[in-house]
């Protein structure tokens, strides 16, 4: 053994694979490796997962082509297929959501991390978490149970006789639709926003509060000026957390949007989402070109959430370069 | 400390089971019709009781999903509302033997203000409510079967089922046979493009929107519809008399439809003959297969599918499905045979 050990101490070459057993018995490598073979397995997960979209909607993809993005019509039996009311279900549904949402996530989020004593803080972080936790039937039957019949006898005519004027609230309320759609996944989604920017709010350094207050700024300002745009990629992140939420729940939104293939500008009118159509009809889908219209839909809504999330980091980018925080 | 009952009772599952095939169990795999779901896990776990060394596994996937397992030979036989078309027989690698199990039927429920009693429907006025002709309650087609009924003038808000299923299968069976027009542009299928009309997922959907929404109209499933003790209408039979959905009219059509029954069991007895026929209902079948290699789950298959034709069928009342007609039963036990 000592030999061994001369011998190593005489003859420097292989120093990487040297380097590289130390740290082994150190455990750097173990760890550099195992978090390396995890973080590929996502890229292997979500590249196989296109894949298997992309083979199994060949034949809707060639009998259709780019039309099946743009045809509004949606029938199994004489294998007619497109997806054009499902995109716009989808992206309408997605940002009533968000226009709801945002403003009461920013505005609890903001409260829980500058205003409210941190007892009450937590306490309520505590049931907003919770929240999130529930599964979405709940809130669909939240939805069927307490938004609809809301929709259809109060708020649904207060919009009309507000708002009437504007294409957005007029014609039949049924109590269910793209609104009631929005205004439950908003519900849904507002937990989310609050929860993520709230922890954001709290790790802003406290010194530049304190900047800001040594400075003569009123505590509004330190929050809306000072804390606000520091923590705003953080922010930002939790409102694309929500918005791929929304653009993905299936079970909630099928229960309250009254599952009606059409394009309509009226947001009291009944429309359909992707994720709802293929929770529905998958099942029961009994034909090949039927199933692969399902599929390529799937792939359709994979595009959809990869492009907003692209166009998300593009924002984030140039509002940094804007300005604001390092 | 606090798993190991739990990881106990997982040890001793995983033993029971392992223990259990070694014995000569025979663990049989099917998968289909949601439909008939309480019925067949009552069949399934009565006569798992009497008969120890069978055990039948279903998963109620959705018709449409029995029959894609069915054709990739994951399950050893599936179940479906709806028969096998042409074209998904001809896809199949092997034979397949419809056998129908039980009966059931589709009833219209409605929300309407001032109709307290049991409105009836001609199948014109349910073909163009559907359709999207007839928009007004107060309508003639509706307004002349129903005398001494005020109905209001207001808009019909149609309700349909938004998921695939059988009930929307049968349902759009009968429209077809109803109305030519509604054959020709819509079609019958577990989904269609429906030209108008609010979707509801499953029968608690669609009643839940007719049940909040002010004169609208839907469909459901006659024991979805007894066992919540919701109202439902009378539909019109080819004899034209007005027929409650009840399950002796039910049985009564598969009867009256029985001299026409093929050998393979693939017939649809909407509209069937007959004065207390009720117009709305059908079978759901088990699919299976007609060469089955493994003599052990030949011939346990075979012996269920006898024990559910005989004493399999006094549990069907109970839980409000009908009953299979005599001749149909002694086809069926004839049928038995093909399969080998």
């Amino acid at each position: 053994m000592s030999a061994a050990t001369t011998i190593e101490y005489r003859i420097p070459p292989q120093p990487r694979f040297r380097a590289f057993i130390h740290r082994l018995r150190e455990g750097d490598e173990v760890a550099h490796v195992l978090t390396l073979v995890f973080a590929a397995l996502i890229l292997l997960l979500t590249s196989m997962l296109v894949y298997e979209l992309w083979v199994n909607s060949r034949l809707s993809r060639t009998k259709f082509g780019w039309m099946f993005l743009w045809t509004r019509v949606w029938d199994p039996i004489f294998g007619n297929f497109g997806a054009a009311p499902f995109i716009y279900g989808t992206l309408v549904t997605a940002i009533v959501s968000l226009v709801i949402a945002v403003p009461l996530g920013l505005a609890g989020s903001i409260f829980l991390a500058e205003l409210a004593p941190p007892k009450l803080s937590d306490s309520i972080a505590f049931l907003i978490d919770l929240l999130a936790a529930v599964p979405s039937v709940i809130y669909g039957l939240l939805g069927i149970f307490i938004v609809v019949p809301v929709m259809r006898t109060t708020l649904g005519p207060v919009l009309k006789s507000a708002l009437g004027f504007l294409p957005l609230f007029q014609g039949r309320n049924y109590g269910v639709g793209f609104l009631t759609g929005g205004i439950v996944l908003a519900i849904m989604v507002v937990p989310f926003i609050i929860s993520v920017s709230r922890e954001v709010l709290l790790t802003v350094p406290s010194e530049q509060r304190e900047a800001a207050l040594a400075l003569g700024s009123t505590r509004w300002e330190s929050t809306w000026k000072v804390v606000i745009p520091w923590a705003r990629t953080g922010i930002m992140g939790s409102i694309f957390l929500a918005l791929a939420r929304a653009l993905g729940e299936t079970m909630a939104v099928t229960m309250v949007i009254g599952n009606d293939p059409k394009i309509s500008a009226s947001l009291f009118a009944p429309g359909y989402t992707i994720a709802a159509v293929i929770a529905n009809e998958f099942t029961e889908a009994t034909g090949d070109l039927y199933l692969s219209a399902l599929i390529e839909l799937g792939l359709v809504l994979f595009l959809m959430t990869f492009i907003l999330n692209g166009l998300a980091r593009l924002l984030i980018v140039a509002t940094e370069r804007g300005g604001g925080h390092p | 400390m606090k798993k190991t009952p739990l990881l106990a009772s997982l040890l001793l599952c995983l033993t029971a089971t392992v223990g259990a095939q070694s014995n000569g169990t025979v663990l049989l795999n099917a998968a289909g019709a949601t439909f008939p779901y309480p019925i067949y896990s009552k069949w399934f776990d009565v006569y798992h009781t009497e008969h120890p060394n069978a055990q039948i596994n279903y998963q109620s996937i959705g018709s449409g999903g029995g029959i894609r397992q069915l054709l990739a030979g994951t399950v050893d036989f599936g179940a479906s509302d709806g028969p096998m078309t042409d074209e998904q027989l001809s896809q199949a690698k092997f034979k397949i033997l419809h056998f129908p199990t039980v009966l059931g039927a589709v009833v219209p429920t409605y929300n309407v203000q001032g109709a307290a009693g049991d409105l009836n429907f001609t199948q014109k006025a349910l073909a163009g409510i559907y359709m999207g002709q007839i928009t007004k309650w107060n309508d003639p087609e509706i307004a002349k079967p129903n005398p001494g009924v005020k109905l209001p003038g207001d808009d019909i808000v149609v309700v349909h089922r938004s998921d695939g299923s059988g009930t929307s299968y049968i349902w759009t069976d009968f429209l077809s046979k109803a109305s030519a027009d509604w054959k020709s542009k819509v079609g019958m299928g577990t989904s269609v493009n429906w030209p108008v009309g609010l979707g509801g997922k499953g029968n608690e959907g669609v009643s839940g929107l007719v049940k909040q929404t002010p004169n609208s109209i839907g469909y459901i499933e006659l024991i979805y519809a007894v066992q919540n003790n919701i109202p439902y209408g009378k539909v019109q039979n080819v004899s034209g008399k007005f027929v409650k959905a009840d399950l002796a009219g039910v049985t009564s059509a598969a009867a009256a439809a029985v001299k026409e029954i093929p050998d393979d069991f693939r017939v649809s007895i909407t509209n069937a003959p007959g004065a207390g026929s009720y117009p709305i209902s059908s079978f759901t079948w088990l699919l299976i297969p007609a060469q089955i290699q493994d003599a052990a789950k030949r011939n346990a298959i075979k012996d269920f599918v006898k024990w559910m034709l005989t004493e399999g069928q006094n549990y069907n009342e109970g839980l409000s499905y009908a009953r299979l007609p005599k001749p149909v039963l002694v086809k069926e036990m004839k049928a038995i045979s093909l399969i080998q």
